[in-house]
This record gives structure tokens, sequence and C-alpha cells, in this order.
């Protein structure tokens, strides 16, 4: 990490970057935060280890506004939604250093949590660090594997290549270890009065935080249909469940296509919806019925929902 | 707040007799906006008009609804009455309670309160209408046909004759479509090609009219009046300005002889070499080297048409070329095929070369087919003494492997070819085996029962269940007589099928090109079936012979003849209204994503930096922008904007939701 640091603190002291986006130390051991570092002596506070799973690329919509260029950390999955930036324009490519970090999976502490109560300190999650990760606990040290408390969607790893940068820092590793559809499967196989069950059941949960949609990277129009009092969507939202519970499906509407699965979703959702569910159903029907298809990795790729080709299924095809 | 008045039709007995009239204007009363509902027998009529006009006068009315038939029949008509009475036509809307409530329904109670629903839903959405202006385009004075049948051919002359420049793109290296490959037409039994061959030559030669054979349709984009097409022209390998059709070239080409090209003109009935014409009257005769086969192509060596050619004008050079050409109209004249007949195996027809389709027996009695008009079996070059027609092969078809619809001409064409073949040769045995016989139009039956009664050819009313080839090299027909109630074996020399017709395949993309609809058959669809039988509900794409269902030849040129006038029609006019209800971008809203100019299907969205101002934001950012000449309304930017920036007007995101909100209330 010291590396990662001294390499940001060149590029800001020879004026390569006018910034720096990373990630800040928090107040624990497992809560770094999204950060903003505009000189040399703030980057001591500068953090990268296993908690570090917040996709900056949506920050620089804003970022690449600015006079200068920033530094951006990326993580191999980060670098798919900065690729579906530039393709809608968000993002101004030349105003951007990409600094690809490895990556070696992310860890979720709730799953940390379980069974570890009392936690002070958690150590062993750089980069570099070992398989195992050391807890220490008001009643006492305990080392578990790093593997075992991965975030779910570090199962269903994209890959370790950085899709887009200006250079790497790091060694990256596929943690795939599981179907990326089979969540999607079972809900599949559900019978319709399971799944509307199953849903009502997860989104009832929703408190309308809105976490989801702002760290959402696709979720970056200038103002959201629910923010906005031209539509009566937003009054709507508010006070019926009916509605409320479209929120997310309606969500998911305007994301499909343009949804890379960063899963940052699920991630931040306090009331922990799988919420990635539904995106990556409308992944696997693209895929499907248009051929493969992974949003962010080529930034000139049309998506085949807002492209037409005479080889698409006609309606009714859709077995 | 708008002042709207409601007007409630009966339509006679049309709406009054399912929906309780007067007891909608009751409940509409009182919804928001409304200050004036009445009812009349006819909205449309004279009376009806001048009651709505002095409605808006008396009311001071802003907004109009009307709830009567479908919009599609009089929206028309009640935009112009709200002109003429001094209000915007765009502040009328009319609520379909005839198609889509009286004359679905059967339950009164049931019908009113579904048309008090829909009242209310016009309603609310007239409460945010706006005001609209109609733009204006030019127009294109030139009109492209695509398909050179008889169709097309006539099409184009008619439009030609009425002082209009008009291009046809055929397919094929010649036109003259199917009709080029019929012996005789019914009911009068004149020879195809003499009626036909002096319409291609008019064609050929006059001023107006530029051919595009071996050429394709790219590509469409524009809009009524200004429609830009890219045409493919094929390389035909052959210089046309140098070319005398002296024929040489396909005398010589070494493939002719090795007789291993299916003739397509010929359905394969023989060969062809490869660089040919199709048949002998071919316009424009110039032939192509179908380079797929041709030897030169494919190795290299041979080279024998371009040595022999007296003026040089084999090329083996020459390259596809794409032009782009401007029109006001397009004429879509596609024609039709047979359909494959993989799925009726119990025919034979894969199996047998003496069970053969209507058309192929028409290229054997045609003195410029393979065997010179004398007809004789496939497989031993005899003259047929027995004959079975089969009809309806896959026409009125229930199950998937056919059609459901009547093809129309085979009752027509197989009396024909019975009359034909008896008249050479009158000791052939012919039956025909058919579910009905269809014979509606001008002299059609008479032409029928000719057949029956003065040929003596066998109509069995039945259907045939197998047609078995036999090692003596005759055919075993299968079948039944419905009338007599019994089985029938019956060995014969000849089995000939009326196969089912339908689109040129083709079509669909052609169709996609255009966003012209197509039915589940893939005919293309009329704007209305009766009162728009020739044009697309695509403005500025009309349709023209069997490219929009089965019809014979007469039926065809009179479709043709419309279709042109359809054509001139258009083309008459110097400048076109133009929908006012467009898109329109608030670039307050909009993240510059590109997302709705790559859905645009007219090119209509553009985006350049705009200052933009407003609370919280003062900065240049990337905005769409929609050409209103451009725009057709469709709305697919609409829905696919994720922001909600890009609105349609006349249809605006609020209002639609507005009128989802007040039925669903």
């Amino acid at each position: 990490m010291q590396g990662l640091i001294d390499r940001l603190t060149a590029l800001l002291s020879d004026g390569t970057v006018a910034r720096v986006i990373g990630w800040k130390k928090g107040d624990m051991a497992y809560n770094p935060e999204p950060h903003m570092f505009e000189t040399a002596e703030s980057l001591k506070d500068f953090v990268y280890d296993g908690f570090c799973g917040a996709n900056l690329s949506k920050m620089m919509i804003e970022a690449s506004k600015l006079e200068g260029k920033t530094a951006v950390c990326l993580k191999p999955c980060d670098t798919y939604s900065f690729n579906q930036l530039i393709r809608e324009h968000r993002v101004v490519r030349e105003n951007a250093y990409i600094i690809g970090v490895g990556c070696r999976g992310k860890l979720d502490i709730e799953k940390i949590k379980k069974g570890n109560k009392g936690i002070t300190s958690i150590s062993g999650t750089e980069l570099d660090g070992s398989d195992d990760i050391k807890i220490e606990t008001i009643y006492g040290d305990k080392n578990i594997s790093y593997k075992d408390a991965l975030l779910d969607r570090c199962h269903v790893c994209k890959g370790k290549d950085h899709m887009i940068f200006d250079e790497v820092w790091g060694e990256s590793k596929d943690t795939a270890d599981q179907e990326r559809f089979a969540e999607v499967e079972k809900i599949e196989a559900m019978t319709p009065e399971e799944k509307f069950a199953f849903f009502r059941n997860e989104l009832s949960k929703c408190i309308r935080c809105n976490a989801c949609r702002n760290v959402c990277p696709a979720c970056s129009c200038r103002k959201c249909i629910f923010d906005n009092t031209k539509f009566d969507a937003q009054q709507k939202a508010n006070v019926v469940s009916f509605e409320e519970r479209m929120f997310h499906i309606i969500r998911a509407f305007h994301v499909a296509g343009r949804c890379t699965d960063c899963g940052e979703c699920s991630r931040v959702c306090p009331e922990g919806i799988p919420l990635h569910l539904f995106n990556r159903k409308f992944i696997k029907d693209i895929d499907k019925f248009y051929g493969e298809f992974q949003a962010g990795k080529d930034p000139e790729a049309q998506s085949p929902l807002t492209d037409f080709t005479f080889e698409d299924i006609e309606p009714g095809e859709r077995g | 707040m708008q002042r709207i008045g409601v007007f409630v039709c009966h339509c006679g007995t049309n709406i009054a007799a399912t929906v309780d009239v007067k007891k909608v204007v009751e409940l509409v009363r009182f919804e928001p906006g409304v200050v004036f509902a009445d009812d009349y027998m006819y909205m449309c009529s004279e009376a009806g008009q001048e009651k709505i006009i002095a409605a808006i006068k008396e009311h001071d009315l802003t907004g109009l609804v009307i709830c009567s038939c479908s919009p599609r029949m009089h929206e028309k008509t009640f935009r112009a009455c709200a002109e003429k009475a001094g209000l915007n036509p765009y502040m009328v809307e009319v609520a379909n309670i005839r198609e889509q409530c009286s004359w679905i329904h059967k339950d009164r109670e049931e019908a009113t309160e579904k048309a008090v629903i829909l009242a209310r839903a016009a309603i609310a959405k007239v409460n945010l209408n706006t005001p609209l202006q109609e733009g204006e385009s030019p127009v294109t004075k030139r009109a492209l046909i695509i398909g050179g049948g008889i169709a097309g051919i006539q099409t184009a002359l008619d439009i030609a004759d009425a002082g209009y420049e008009v291009d046809i793109v055929e397919r094929e290296p010649s036109i003259g479509g199917r009709m080029s490959q019929f012996d005789k037409t019914f009911p009068t039994l004149d020879c195809a090609s003499c009626i036909l061959t002096p319409k291609m030559v008019e064609v050929n030669q006059h001023p107006n009219i530029t051919l595009y054979t071996y050429s394709e349709v790219e590509g469409v984009s524009g809009y009524v009046g200004n429609f830009d097409v890219k045409i493919r022209k094929k390389a035909r390998s052959v210089d046309m300005s140098a070319c005398t059709g002296c024929g040489e070239c396909q005398a010589k080409c070494p493939l002719g002889k090795m007789g291993k090209i299916p003739s397509e003109f010929d359905r394969g009935l023989r060969t062809r070499p490869a660089i040919y014409m199709p048949f002998a009257q071919a316009v424009p005769a110039v032939p192509v080297i179908d380079r797929e086969n041709c030897t030169y192509f494919k190795t290299g060596k041979c080279g024998v048409c371009a040595k022999i050619c007296p003026s040089k004008a084999v090329n083996y050079e020459q390259e596809d070329e794409i032009v782009t050409v401007k029109y006001g109209a397009i004429v879509v004249a596609t024609g039709f095929d047979i359909i494959n007949l993989d799925k009726f195996g119990e025919y034979a027809y894969n199996e047998s070369p003496d069970v053969i389709t209507s058309i192929e027996l028409e290229r054997l009695m045609n003195a410029s087919g393979p065997t010179g008009g004398h007809l004789e079996r496939m497989s031993d070059h005899k003259q047929p003494k027995d004959i079975v027609f089969i009809q309806c092969v896959g026409s009125r078809c229930d199950d998937e492997k056919g059609k459901p619809y009547c093809s129309k001409v085979c009752c027509m064409y197989t009396a024909k070819h019975a009359m034909l073949i008896k008249d050479h040769w009158p000791d052939t045995n012919i039956t025909v085996f058919y579910i009905d016989v269809r014979t509606p139009g001008k002299n059609f039956d008479e032409f029928y029962r000719r057949a029956v009664e003065q040929y003596h050819v066998n109509y069995v009313k039945g259907q045939v269940g197998k047609v078995i080839p036999q090692p003596d090299g005759s055919l075993l027909v299968q079948g039944v007589d419905l009338l007599d109630n019994k089985q029938i074996m019956k060995k014969t020399d000849m089995v000939v099928l009326a196969a089912a017709v339908e689109p040129n395949k083709g079509v669909r993309k052609i169709a996609t090109m255009l966003t012209a609809s197509i039915d589940n058959n893939d005919f293309l669809t009329e704007a209305h079936a009766k009162l728009r039988p020739v044009e697309s509900p695509t403005a500025g794409i009309f349709l023209s012979g069997m490219a929009q269902g089965p019809k014979d030849i007469p039926e065809t040129v009179s479709q043709a003849g419309a279709a042109a006038v359809k054509v001139v029609g258009l083309l008459a006019k110097d400048k076109l209204k133009t929908n006012p209800c467009t898109a329109k971008c608030d670039p307050m809203f909009c993240n510059g994503c590109s997302t709705c100019a790559n859905v645009c299907p007219y090119g209509a969205i553009t985006y350049e930096d705009q200052q933009v101002r407003g609370p919280g934001v003062n900065e240049t950012r990337r905005v769409a922008v929609v050409n209103n000449a451009l725009c057709q309304g469709c709305g697919a930017c609409t829905s696919a904007c994720p922001s909600g920036a890009m609105d349609l007007q006349g249809f605006s995101n609020r209002q639609i939701t507005t009128e989802v909100d007040s039925i669903c209330r």
C-alpha cells in the first residue's frame, strides 16, 4: 500500500494530476470511505485494503469537470463502470488518470461480524496480505480465511483485467468460483406466487434511503426522475407502498443494458436487499436474446437494448 | 385551468345501444376542468359540428373531448371543427367509446362504466394539453417502386405518365416478375408475354422511368416526402452501355453445356450458363454473370465470355455500386412466391419429378419453356395421358405447415391449365381434387363452368391423402370423393400441386427498413382494410400487388393504378404539413448520454453544447436537440431516455401517466 501512496504522491507533486480519488481511513478498520485528496500531505490518510469495495468511477462525473487531471483508483470491476460512463458522455476520459489497482476480492464485514462480537481491529486485508485475516475482539483474537469473508459479488468476479487504465498498480486475482446466474436461475424456477412473495418480502424492507441509487454508477442522471417534480412518480413513490416497490423495478429498467453488474447496490443496502438480482436477471435475458453482452467492456459497443439489427428476435420468440 | 367541453356521440345505435349515453354525460360533467357536457345522435354530422362550435363560443371552451368512434375515423373532422371556432386543433381529444367499448361489450352497465372511464382519461389528458403548431416540409418529386413485376411496372407507368420521375428497383437481372413466367392468363387466355412485354418495353423507354435491375434496397431513412434510399447495384460484370444483348456469351459459356446450374426462371426444370439473361425478352437485354458459379470467379481461369464478346462489354472487375437517391414516396411491389413444399411429404413432391407445382407446369406449357411448350413428364419425357390436380396445397390450412388464407388464384389457373391441356391433347384425362371451387370475379365462374361442361374435366370434391410413386413410373393417388362418400385409388402420370402463395421472402427486411407493418403471414398491412387499401400505415409508403395480399393479374393492375394515384396525389403537393407531435428535450434534465440518438430511427437527434441555466445550474453542457422536420413523433427516444428529459409533445409522459391514473382511479 505504501508503494501506491508513494506513486500517488509523486503524481500529485509533479503536477501530472491535480487531485486523487481514493479511499480514506474510516473510524473503524472496516469502513474506509471514498475521498478526494487534494494535497500530497493529505495522502497520509489514504488506505487501500480488503474493505475498499466502493466503486469510485461515479465520482469522476463531477471530478472530470474540474481543472486539471484527476487520478482515480479503479479495481478491475470498477473499470467497466468507467467505460460505461465514457460511452454515455458522462466523464471526460482525457481528464482522468486511471490507476488500475490490483484486487484479490473485497470483504463483507457482515460475514466477518457473524460470530465475532466486539471487534476492535482487523489486519492482514491488504493486497499483499496473507490468506488469513486477523481479527482482534474484546473477547480475544481470531484468524479467519480471507476467502470465506469475500463479498458475494466477488464469487462471480468478472476477471482480473482492467478494461481501461493509464497504469496498473498491484496484482489482481480472478476470484470467481460460482456460476454467475445461479441465483437468478433459482428465482426463475419459482412459481409466480413464490416469486411475488419473495420480492414482496425483500422489497418491504426498503426504507427508501436511496443508497442504492446514489451509489450506482448507472444512476447518474443529472436529476433522477424520482426527485423530479415534473413527474408524478416522485410523490407516488413516497406515499403508495405498491409504488414504493415499483421504485426498484423502475430503477432496474432504467439501468437495464447499462448496468455492469458491479454489485454496489446490494453492497450498500442497509437492509441487505439482494437488489443486484433484478439487474442480473436483465443481463441474463439480454445474453439469451441478443447474444452475450457485458456493459462497459468496450466503450464503443452499442447496448443491445438501444440498438436494432435485422437479426433481433421478434416478439413472441422469447421462449 | 382548462374549460373543457365533453361531447358524447350516439352514433345512431352503434354506441347508444350498448352505452347509456345520457348517463355518461351526467357522470363526466363533474370531472375536473369540465364546464359543459352534451350528447348528440351523430356528432360528426354538420348539425353535430355546429353544436360543438356553438358550445365553444358560448362556454368559452379551451379544450374538447369527443366520445365517439376511433380517432382514426373522425379526429380530423373534430380538429377542423375546433379550428373553425378558433380553437387550436390539438386541444381536441377523442375517447374511443365505439370500437374499444360499445362494439366489444354486451353488458350495458359494463359498457357504460367503461365509456365513462375512457372519457375520464381523455379529460385528464386535455387538462394537460397545450396548443401545437403544424410545420411544413418540402416534397421530393420522385417515386421509388420496389419490385419490377406487373404490379411495379404498372404503378411506375401510371406515375411516370402523370409527369413524375420514377425509379424501379428489381432484385433479378430483368423486370417482369412472376407474370413473365406464365404461359396464358385467365379468364381470356391471352398469352402472358404478349401483354406483359409491351409494358416492359414501355418502362424501359419511358423518359421518366429509371431502372435499377439486379439491385436491392439496402437502407431507408427520412420520412414522407423526403426519403433517402440506399440502393445497391450489384455488379453485373457486364457493361450495360456497351452490351448489345447479342447473346454470344451465353451461347459460348462452357458451363451452359454442363447443365449444372438450375435456371431460376424455369424453376429448375432446365439449366443455364453462368453468364445469362433469365429469358429471351429480358429488360434490360443485358446478361449478368452469376459469380457464385462462374469458373472465372471461382478459379481465375476460363474468361471465354470476355474473349468472344464482340463489344468488349464483359468486365470481371466491376464492383457493386451503392447510390443514394431522394424520393418523396415509396411503393412496395415485391410480389410473391409459392411456399416451400418440404413439409408436404404426402404429395411426394421431393420424391418424384412427375409431381410438379403449377408454376412449373406454366413453364412446361410455355413455348419458350424447357420443353418448347410440349407437355411431358420430367422423368421419361413422355406425354402424360392422365393428370391429377390437387388444390389448396398449403392454402386454407389449419395447422402450422401451411397458410390459413385462400391463395385466391389457384382455382382459376387450374381451370385454365385443364382447358389448355385438353385443347392441345383432347384425349388427356384430367381430375381436379378440390375443397371448394372459388370463382368470384368477372367472367370467372363462366370460365370454370366451361372446364367442367365443355371440356369434361373431372372435378372431385375431396382431398388427396397421399401420392405414392410406383415402380412402373406412374403415380398412385389416394384420395376421397366427399360427394360420393367413397375412397379413390387412382393411377396417374402426373400430379400438379396448387401450392399456396406467400409474400416474397425479402419483404420482411424491406418492411422493417420502411417501418411498414406486416401481418402474421408477412403480407403488408393497409392503413385501413377498406378505406385506405393501397397505403401503408407509415406515411409515404404505398402497396401494390401480391405484397399486400393474394390477388390475380386484373386486381393487381387495378391496385397498381390506385397506388399510383395516391403517389401522384402526394407528389403533386409542394409542401406537406408536418405532425407537430414531435419530441422535445428539456436541457435541464438531459444527461447528454446519446441514448436517444442511438434509438432514433429518423436521425432526428443531434447533440450540441448549450449554456444551461437554472436553479443551482449554470454551465455549458452536452444536450440533445431534436430536428422537428425530421422527427416523426414515434416516441422511441422518450421511452429510452433514462432521466425523462425527452418528451413527446401532445403525448407527454405526464399526459400518459395521468391517463393511466385516471383509468385506474
